[in-house]
């Protein structure tokens, strides 16, 4: 697949940010890791921007053009507001943890943190310690599954690599506490942060992520995640995101997910914020008895903008992938999904399944659905279903008739439809907070 | 018991059958692409001004485009870079009969050879025949009989000499010579194919027949169909094409347009066996197709039903555009790789009209080494109220060296439209094997059973004998390759 | 006609046949009776040639041919029939032409006619009578969507038309409410002729009661542990299998 991009236009300033970088504290990091960033500075100059011309198929739908034209900057250090614990809340999943680690405007937050060092169960921290604390484990990870070669948003978030979260959970352990790791952006027009999360898995052991993001500020701004996370053999992730920028942010997600012999990953995401939003996310099932649960859903009205990208890469026999997406869309908004499953030669017995659903509620809204297979064995199972469409007039009809009005039945019908996402959150209060979100999110259409 | 990878190993490969080279005489441009060939050839063909100053403009859009090199590259097909200068571009049967008495004995020998028969006593079968030697319609039967319901049915070059109007009222209506880089190509140097129009409340009593044969070497074919069905008129149209065998690529880029009036159909069924190239993929035509219909009419229909067996590289996509309200479209194929073979081919279903619905099943097998891809696209514009699609795509794998790829695009501007895509994948297993086995069905048997269960659906839109051809030609494709 | 000496089988590394001695002859029906993972159809599909089931010991006869070296449609087209306890889909199939396919089959080894569509036709319209259903069951496509007892009905069509010598009906009564139970069994009892041998595989005794047998072997953990005449049904229906299982010890999974 040929991917073809748009030059970098304004060159001159992100060599001036990359160069402010190392004044700013990032001169003293090992290394490894400013060689790390140098390649990747230097692959992002020559990928440039992705692009939604002819031929293009990745990006066929979603056009970066007004991100790549827009000057970013990094927030000014000095301009991280103080906040207090009650003012992000709303972003905390309920903010019951005591494992979370904060970061504003691209900086690690103290005082909003509640970080972890139990090297028999937990390590949280913040890359300014762990590179010190835990680099070998750092080195040996970072950068090598989210691929700044060929993507250039990862090319990007690589080359201002500085700080970020490490959850590091170390053979056997069960962490009962959930762990947050919240990135806020507070300072609002034409800044850029480039979120970074590193979670290490080792062999058998259980963890759940949180992973928040959202907005204390209006404006253009721009997150540019990148989330790695590696699963050794026997190791179960369950990882659930939720996005709620602010009306005018520009999201670009990508989260790269290796899975080892016998492991297993569950991911529910939730995007309901940003006015462009495109999320890449990449499962390799790298060994045999893996398996994998994807769902997501994206809520979407105005002129919003939302694109899924997802890829379950399975290259072992005996994996398995679970995939389901459902979108609910209102306005004029656009929302995208692009699923592949790849069955690499020799992976027998695979078992993968993708759907994809979209409801749409008003007359101006677009949905774009590529569910796709890529098969090269063939003794597999695989098979994927798209639909689109509105709310089902009989079921509308069946709930007024019970009393409803027009108004309570549509939203009951589309909590019910989200539903089956969010039900597939193991964690009892953390799914009530999640429903509470979509349930916030109807009352406002 | 023996599996069926084993008897993938074990077998032999098949030969292709239509692979005989007929010697006749053949009247040709030398190899090239310029203004002097597409004028030449528009000479040749004693066309009005109009219409070579068409061919001009394709010619030039054509030769803007590989400058560019904007060559279509989305495909799920590799193969070295074509010289179109090496290409000859027009060949033809020196002479040109009148009567079917007149045609060379070598061709009707040929046509023999491919089971199809010109003479009287097919036509009393119901089946009128216009057959495409190379880049020219070297017969056409039945026509007057036709022509007394007000039929047309003949070569293109006949068409644009007796009925100039209706081919400059809807060439390029459909594909215009911009639409995509091999439509120009063929829009520059298109030289023969057939024509059809069916009249105003006439339902055409026979099957209309064409059969495209690639004979000379270092030939390019491009034909040109074009088949309008004006208002409350139905027709079933049939293709085929064979090809010898020759160790070069050869290139096929054909373009067909279809055009429905209001309350008319169009049933469109091809069976293409172009020459695959052999067991190390080594020759084989490339068939670069462009197949588009148009429900201009309320209440019309066009369905599209192909089995694809042959060809080294296919990409194609008959595709049909619903303007008209309530208007209707089908997709039912069968693509069938062994070999070395690729194949990229599929749909696209353009919603623009309201209550329109369309149907896609698709059913693709691959075996061996060969790569076999469905790419298709439903849109709904967003007038399209009410619009309904349903697809199924369904994926077979023989051997564990073959791909087997889906990508849909599915594409909703309306929130009135209702879309259901499914697609799965499998191969034939070893208990529905060992169950035909226990009945006393031999492996060899029982593999086909199982396929021709697998594409069912589309067989059965075939036309009743067309439908027994694409039965025997998966069979005799798939043996040697299966079980 | 049918003689089994020493059997032993195994699906993958388990052995499930540990030893299995049976002789049958021309026109006896028997049963063969047996907890879950006694067996029971592991010896089914072996004598089938099911690949997944592995002969490690033993021999088997059939009209005094060693059956064990033939290939599954040499069997056959032998005259072995087995009638499968979930017998599998195959989409887009019809079950005449499919039936067709299998009876010309077995004609044409034996230097028979074969026949053409409208004799078969004649000869399907006649014999879907016998699992009393209509011409148009022969019209769909193999096993696709048919439900449990259309399934079992679909078996037996199968064995009327194929007329085998010996027919191995691994649990045609599973799933059965007591109608089908009686068209399957009227069906079966249909097919009880001096030539025709069967070996009726079941848990339960209730079709014992409709199709009665010859005699009744008890099968546990693989191997034989009783045999005797039609009225061990009856004992088993009133102690269950505990008595052999207990003295077998654990079952050897099916």
């Amino acid at each position: 697949m040929t991917t073809q991009n748009i030059p970098v236009s304004n060159l001159d300033q992100y060599i001036a940010a990359f160069e402010g970088l190392e004044q700013n504290g990032a001169a003293q990091d090992p290394a490894w890791l400013r060689q790390l960033r140098l390649d990747a500075f230097h692959r992002f100059t020559e990928l440039g921007f992705p692009t939604a011309r002819r031929g293009n198929e990745e990006w066929k739908y979603t056009d970066v053009g007004p991100l790549a034209k827009t000057a970013f900057q990094s927030p000014a250090s000095t301009a991280v507001p103080v906040l207090d614990f009650q003012s992000v809340q709303p972003f905390t999943y309920g903010g019951a943890t005591g494992n979370r680690i904060v970061f504003v405007n691209g900086a690690y937050s103290e005082s909003l943190s509640s970080v972890a060092r139990h090297p028999e169960s937990l390590t949280l921290a913040p890359f300014s310690q762990a590179l010190s604390l835990d680099g070998d484990l750092v080195q040996r990870h970072l950068g090598k599954n989210a691929d700044y070669k060929e993507q250039a948003f990862v090319a990007l978030n690589t080359a201002f690599l500085h700080d970020g979260a490490l959850v590091h959970v170390p053979e056997g352990a069960v962490v009962e506490e959930p762990v947050l790791i919240l990135h806020l952006s507070a300072d609002g027009k034409d800044t850029v942060t480039h979120p970074r999360t590193l979670v290490v898995a080792a062999k058998d052991s259980k963890v759940t992520i949180l992973e928040s993001y959202g907005g204390l500020a209006d404006g253009a701004y721009f997150a540019n995640a990148v989330t790695e996370i590696i699963l050794e053999p026997g190791a179960e992730v369950r990882h659930y995101r939720m996005q709620r920028q602010s009306e005018q942010a520009y999201h670009v997600a990508t989260t790269s997910v290796t899975l080892s012999e016998g492991s297993s990953y569950t991911s529910v995401a939730l995007d309901m914020g940003g006015k462009l939003t495109r999320n890449n996310l990449n499962a390799l099932v790298a060994g045999e008895g893996a398996s994998c649960v994807l769902n997501g859903a994206y809520l979407v009205t105005g002129r919003q903008h939302v694109d899924n990208q997802v890829i379950i890469d399975h290259a072992s026999p005996h994996t398995t992938s679970r995939e389901l997406y459902k979108g609910v869309l209102d306005g004029r908004s656009q929302a995208v999904f692009h699923g592949s499953i790849i069955v690499q030669r020799g992976a027998q017995k695979v078992d993968a399944k993708q759907e994809d659903r979209n409801l749409l509620l008003s007359d101006h809204c677009e949905a774009d659905t590529r569910p796709a297979f890529w098969i090269y064995a063939d003794d597999v199972k695989c098979a994927h279903g798209a639909s689109s469409g509105k709310l089902d007039d009989d079921a509308l009809f069946y709930l007024k008739s019970r009393g409803l009005d027009e108004q309570e039945a549509r939203s009951l019908l589309t909590k019910g439809f989200v539903h089956d996402i969010t039900a597939t959150i193991a964690h009892e209060s953390i799914r009530a907070h999640t429903e509470a979100a979509v349930s916030g999110w109807l009352e406002k259409l | 018991m023996t599996t069926s990878n084993e008897v993938v190993q074990q077998a032999a490969a098949q030969e292709y059958k239509y692979g005989f080279i007929t010697d006749i005489e053949a009247e040709s441009t030398p190899p090239g692409l310029n203004e002097d060939i597409v004028r030449w050839i528009s000479a040749k063909k004693e066309e009005p001004e109009w219409l070579l100053e068409w061919r001009l403009r394709a010619l030039r859009h054509f030769l803007t485009l590989l400058e560019k090199e904007q060559l279509p590259a989305w495909a799920n097909v590799s193969y070295p870079p074509i010289n179109f200068q090496d290409i000859i571009y027009y060949s033809a049967p020196k002479s040109r009969p009148e009567s079917l008495e007149e045609v060379d004995p070598e061709i009707l020998e040929t046509y023999r050879k491919l089971g199809i028969s010109l003479d009287e006593q097919k036509l009393l079968a119901g089946v009128a025949v216009d057959a495409v030697f190379d880049s020219v319609s070297v017969a056409t039967t039945f026509k007057t009989e036709l022509a007394k319901q007000g039929i047309i049915f003949g070569s293109f070059s006949d068409a644009v000499r007796e009925h100039p109007d209706l081919v400059r009222k809807y060439l390029g209506s459909v594909v215009p010579y911009t639409d995509n880089f091999y439509a120009s190509l063929n829009a520059a140097v298109f030289t023969d194919g057939s024509f059809c129009y069916i009249p105003k409340g006439v339902r055409c009593p026979v099957d209309l027949t064409t059969y495209f044969r690639i004979n000379a070497a270092g030939t390019g074919q491009f034909e040109r169909t074009l088949i309008i069905a004006d208002d409350d008129s139905y027709v079933s149209y049939l293709e085929g094409c064979s090809a010898p065998m020759r160790d070069e690529n050869q290139l096929h880029a054909a373009v067909v347009e279809l055009v429905t009036e209001e309350n008319a159909e169009i049933k469109y069924s091809t069976i293409q066996n172009w020459y695959p190239g052999d067991a190390n993929g080594k020759g084989g035509i490339y068939n670069f197709v462009t197949k588009r219909g148009r429900c201009e009419g309320r209440n019309s229909k066009i369905s599209w039903t192909q089995v694809e067996t042959g060809s080294a590289i296919t990409w194609k996509y008959p595709s049909v555009i619903l303007k008209g309200d309530n208007s209707i479209g089908e997709f039912y194929s069968v693509a069938l790789t062994k070999g070395h073979q690729q194949a990229d081919t599929g749909t696209k279903m353009v919603h623009i009209g309201k209550n329109t619905r369309s149907t896609i099943i698709s059913k693709g097998i691959s075996a061996e080494h060969a790569e076999n891809t469905y790419r298709g696209q439903v849109k709904v514009m967003p007038n399209a109220d009410n619009a309904r699609n349903i697809t199924r795509c369904d994926s077979l794998l023989i051997g564990d060296q073959c791909g087997a790829h889906t990508t849909p695009y599915v594409e909703v501007r309306n929130n009135s439209a209702k879309l259901e895509h499914e697609a799965y994948t499998s191969r034939v297993s070893e208990d529905q094997l060992f169950y035909c086995n226990q009945r006393g069905i031999s492996l060899e048997d029982a593999q086909a059973l199982v396929i021709n269960g697998f594409c069912k659906e589309v067989f059965s839109k075939l036309p009743f004998e067309f439908a027994v051809e694409a039965t025997r030609l998966l069979e005799v494709n798939l043996e040697g390759t299966v079980g | 006609m049918l003689e089994i000496k020493n059997l032993h089988a195994s699906v993958g590394d388990v052995e499930i046949l540990k030893g299995v001695n049976l002789s049958v002859n021309a026109g006896e029906v028997h049963a063969i009776m047996g907890p879950n993972g006694s067996g029971k159809s592991t010896l089914a599909n072996a004598l089938a040639g099911h690949a997944n089931y592995k002969v490690t010991a033993g021999s088997v006869t059939f009209d005094g041919k060693d059956l064990l070296a033939q290939p599954p449609e040499q069997r056959a087209r032998a005259g072995l029939f087995l009638s499968f306890q979930n017998p599998i889909e195959i989409p887009g199939v019809r079950l005449d032409h499919f039936l067709r396919a299998g009876l010309n089959a077995v004609n044409k080894s034996k230097g028979l006619e074969e026949l053409d569509v409208l004799k078969f036709d004649r000869l399907i319209a006649k014999k879907v009578k016998v699992v009393e259903m209509d011409r148009a069951f022969a019209r769909r496509a193999v096993n696709e969507g048919f439900s449990g007892g259309e399934r079992k009905r679909s078996e037996i069509l199968q064995m009327a038309v194929l007329e085998p010598k010996l027919a191995i009906l691994d649990e045609p009564d599973s799933g059965l409410d007591v109608d089908a139970l009686r068209v399957v069994s009227e069906g079966i009892n249909e097919l009880r002729s001096p030539e025709r041998s069967l070996l009726l595989i079941t848990h339960y005794q209730r079709i014992l009661s409709y199709v009665v047998p010859d005699f009744i072997h008890i099968i546990v953990n693989g191997r034989f542990v009783r045999s005797g005449g039609k009225e061990l049904a009856l004992e088993i229906e009133a102690e269950g299998y505990d008595k052999y299982t207990e003295a077998a010890g654990a079952p050897a999974g099916e």
